[in-house]
């Protein structure tokens, strides 16, 4: 700039000289309302996980119950994943917890009755959810057959097909190697210490890419004169993920470090999160999703990227199979029951909406999340499933009528 | 109140010093409107210049309370707190967007809410009966039993009103009622309006079209920027075109149109965009040709306009040329800088740089839960992605450069396109389109539903776009706007090319004349 003058940029609202406290209480508002459904799930998550905490005595923070919240909820967080981008599409996937079952029974029936080692078994099985994908995904992208009569019929056809293969047996044990994807640890090295070293690092590591990414956001911003949030409460937003962030790191490290499954998940969610945000594809799901007249003459190929996100889905659904079985330790014919349920009420509570085109897959995670602490928490202080279902209702209810209620408002 | 010396009967209507303020935003900040009884009063004004919010507030979309004001009707003092309420006292609004249920019947729809019943059970008899004495009256001769989908636009804008006269209107609200009218259906309803004051019914008429006005208003009120201008009275001299017009921007309107200087190009150039003996069926009705057999071609740093009404074809011809995106069984042949080329895909036309901008944004344009930068970047997002990957640096940076040059009016590139006005939004389209790089801009309707100050900077831009060597073809049902653009003129009727007109020999009587000829 090489001017002398203050780099401050000038507000873009003319607003009336008044005290900064105002305009500031303003902006914080503005932004609030902007993304109020995701801060909004934040601020119901933070408020579940601080309840059960004070209900159960602390013993939903507890390590051990930490890494078993993860555990339980990974095959959910999974297919809430792929969930979340076929609802950005304008689709709907019925068919999740039967495919899910199919492939643990496919599994089972490999490893178990013919030997085939665990890692090929398991790549066959990522690519039978691929080929079920495919399959879903012609009827609807190529043929047009709405995703909801086709994910319908093949929640009974994948149903049936693990029956079929099963019967009523159910067939386990399966090779430790297989168990180890959703029992596992990672190693622990170095020194000992009280903690999991490798854990230790891990944190670390993730936080300083969070804050990095951070500052590298807010500059950008800065840079085309954005409104961003004051100094004061960035710097307090840092602190608060920081806090988190190594909360969470000791304690899984005071366990058993962590789980295997968690660097899958943080994988997916790295990895998708990018595609979703960044690529050129993740932009086209968007655009298909908001308007799908607008961006096919616009050139985004729509039978292409609406058959890719089917197959997307697939191997999530098979990916979450796996995961199930290796947890279960067995293949049985009634696995995955109700789980594209949870995995819509996920993608629903983190933000999703019902026409499409818009979400997040950090928004799938965190709604899962509000449905995992909350089956966790309410196991804890002894609520019956009878309960639990209620409850999750309302709150699948409550959230999306709190941003219906929310939209009405802001746009009258 | 009533203490000066009033000849005239009282009015209808006062609406008396109106404010209506939306979170961040003064729509209405003090509006008179007095309609007098029996007469036929026209509201005009620029987009955003609060006629709509002003029929809401009337209509009581935005109940008592909301707003500021008073609102005298019949000399009552009137509260209403929604619709119900509004319609109890005469008092009904038919939208720009036609309320009617697609598979009701027309007598179905007629008195939906206000059903012939005792106890909950619909006398069928009664309601039928009713039904074909209503569509009598407006002159519409369909069965009763027929559904609204089977008739077209026209038709259901009647519906609508007699829809109205079922509820015992007596101040009838009409926003835009002809914009997606032809202009035989536009004249039959006009004629109505007329006909339904002599039967007594007052109506207030939102029109863009001064025309239209002149022909079936009785007076007209000018709102700006949410406030009213004035009231003239229709048959006074003083009222011309160019005084409502004066009225509605705020200045004098001398250049409608830029200064264009024609293509200077030799006329025997080889056309970038030629189309041979292109035929299109209609999708469903296989049998029914949609275009026939039309040829017509476009050459660099020439506007082409394409004339036509409602029904004639022009959507369909550019829709089906562009990625083959309208229509079956289509034969014919495109050619790009004299070569065939191949359009059966979008991506395939606009690889060939082709771009084709819709006459309905809402629905084929944009992305309007997205952003400005997002939209602007759809079409060509490989120019700001490296392997895949979209550069959000460089998205911003381009958007934000379209944003200046084309005038958008938003804080940021990150502002959504929904909350935009129709004009900002059509510019986002463009910048889209331009943004692909394209050699042939196909530009359907481009200043429909926007107001005349961002007209003039859309037909800046055409003009800029043929400067720089790109052709262009104007699809348009305003014929001041071709008169005023194009440097030759290409009519239709029925689907098929009725006349090739210079800009020289072209008159809106010579473009109209070959518009209604009928070939078949």
């Amino acid at each position: 700039m090489g001017s002398p003058v203050t780099t401050e940029k000038p507000g873009r609202h003319t607003a009336p000289p008044g005290p900064r406290g105002s305009a500031v209480s303003a902006l914080l508002l503005d932004t609030m309302r902007r993304n109020m459904r995701q801060y909004g799930m934040l601020i119901a998550l933070a408020l579940i996980v601080v309840l059960f905490a004070i209900w159960t005595d602390g013993v939903l923070l507890q390590p051990n119950n930490v890494t078993n919240l993860v555990l339980q909820n990974s095959y959910i967080l999974v297919l809430g994943i792929g969930m979340m981008i076929v609802i950005i599409s304008g689709h709907i996937d019925l068919s999740v917890g039967s495919l899910a079952a199919f492939v643990s029974a496919a599994c089972a029936v490999m490893m178990v009755e013919h030997d085939v080692p665990w890692v090929l078994a398991t790549l066959i099985a990522l690519g039978i959810g691929a080929l079920a994908g495919a399959w879903q995904g012609f009827w609807i992208a190529y043929v047009g057959i709405p995703s909801f009569i086709v994910t319908l019929a093949g929640m009974l056809l994948f149903r049936g097909g693990t029956q079929i293969f099963l019967g009523s047996r159910s067939i386990g044990p399966f090779p430790e190697g297989f168990q180890k994807i959703s029992t596992g640890y990672l190693p622990s090295l170095g020194p000992d210490t009280n903690y999991h070293n490798l854990t230790l690092l891990l944190g670390l590591g993730l936080l300083v890419f969070a804050l990095a990414q951070e500052v590298r956001d807010r500059r950008r911003q800065l840079s085309y004169e954005l409104d961003v949030l004051p100094r004061s409460l960035f710097l307090a937003k840092c602190v608060a993920m920081a806090a988190a962030v190594l909360a969470f790191t000791l304690t899984l490290a005071s366990y058993r470090g962590v789980p295997v499954v968690l660097l899958l998940l943080a994988v997916l969610l790295i990895g998708f999160g990018f595609v979703m945000r960044n690529a050129v594809v993740g932009r086209h799901v968007y655009a298909l999703g908001g308007n799908q007249a607008a961006a096919k003459l616009s050139g985004v190929k729509d039978k292409r990227v609406i058959f890719l996100v089917f197959v997307n889905m697939g191997v999530l659904a098979a990916l979450a199979g796996v995961v199930y079985a290796a947890r279960l330790n067995a293949g049985v014919p009634q696995a995955g029951v109700n789980f594209e349920l949870e995995a819509i009420a996920a993608a629903f509570i983190g933000g999703a909406s019902m026409s499409g085109g818009v979400g997040t897959v950090f928004g799938a995670i965190i709604g899962g999340l509000v449905l995992g602490v909350l089956n966790n928490g309410m196991s804890l202080v002894g609520i019956g499933t009878d309960y639990q279902q209620v409850i999750k209702g309302l709150v699948l209810l409550a959230a999306v009528g709190f941003d219906v209620w929310n939209k009405r408002k802001v746009g009258s | 109140m009533t203490a000066g010396p009033a000849p005239a009967p009282p009015p209808v209507l006062e609406m008396r010093s109106i404010v209506k303020t939306f979170p961040g935003v003064k729509a209405l900040s003090d509006v008179t409107l007095t309609v007098a009884r029996g007469e036929v009063h026209a509201v005009c004004g620029e987009n955003g210049a609060g006629k709509s919010t002003l029929m809401k507030v009337l209509s009581g979309v935005h109940p008592h309370g909301s707003y500021e004001g008073d609102i005298l009707f019949d000399g009552e003092h009137c509260a209403f707190k929604d619709i119900r309420a509004s319609e109890a006292h005469g008092i009904v609004i038919i939208h720009q967007e036609l309320a009617l249920v697609p598979y009701l019947s027309l007598a179905e729809n007629i008195f939906l809410g206000n059903e012939h019943a005792r106890r909950g059970v619909i006398s069928w008899n009664e309601t039928l009966k009713h039904a074909a004495a209503l569509l009598r009256r407006v002159g519409l001769r369909e069965h009763p039993q027929t559904r609204v989908a089977d008739i077209g636009v026209g038709k259901q804008q009647l519906v609508e009103i007699a829809k109205a006269l079922a509820k015992e209107v007596k101040l009838l609200i009409l926003d835009e009622p002809t914009a997606a009218l032809n202009d035989a259906d536009s004249a039959q309803l006009l004629r109505l309006i007329g006909e339904l004051k002599e039967q007594g019914i007052t109506s207030i008429i939102i029109s863009h079209k001064l025309n239209e006005i002149a022909e079936v208003a009785d007076s007209v009120t000018i709102l700006r920027d949410g406030r009213t201008i004035e009231t003239l009275d229709v048959g006074a001299p003083e009222t011309t075109e160019e005084r409502i017009i004066r009225g509605m921007v705020g200045r004098d309107l001398d250049h409608r149109f830029p200064e264009r200087t024609p293509y200077a190009g030799d006329p025997g150039a080889r056309p970038a965009l030629e189309v041979r003996d292109w035929t299109v069926h209609h999708p469903i009705d296989q049998q029914r040709k949609v275009v026939d057999g039309v040829s017509l071609h476009v050459r660099r740093g020439e506007i082409v306009g394409v004339a036509g009404l409602m029904g004639a074809g022009r959507t369909e011809l550019a829709m089906s040329v562009f990625g083959r995106s309208y229509g079956r069984n289509i034969s014919g042949t495109v050619l790009k800088d004299g070569e065939e080329i191949r359009t059966r895909t979008v991506p395939e036309a606009i690889g060939h740089g082709i771009a084709y901008v819709t006459e309905d944004r809402k629905h084929y344009g944009l992305n309007l839960i997205d952003t400005i930068g997002r939209n602007i970047t759809l079409s060509a997002l490989p120019k700001v992605a490296r392997r895949g990957v979209v550069d959000e640096h460089e998205e911003t940076r381009v958007a934000e450069s379209y944003r200046r040059s084309m005038n958008i009016k938003a804080p940021t590139v990150f502002e959504e396109v929904g909350r935009l006005s129709g004009g900002n939004q059509q510019k986002v389209v463009l910048s889209k389109w331009i943004f692909a790089g394209p050699d042939v801009l196909i530009l359907d309707e481009p200043t429909r539903g926007i107001d005349v100050g961002a007209k003039f900077e859309i037909y800046s831009v055409i003009d800029r776009l043929a400067a720089e060597g790109r052709a262009v073809v104007l699809i348009s049902s305003e014929l001041p706007e071709l008169l005023g653009m194009c440097d030759r003129v290409y009519t239709m009727a029925a689907g098929r090319l009725t006349g090739e007109i210079a800009r020289a020999d072209a008159t809106q009587e010579v473009l109209m004349r070959h518009m209604t000829m009928d070939k078949g």
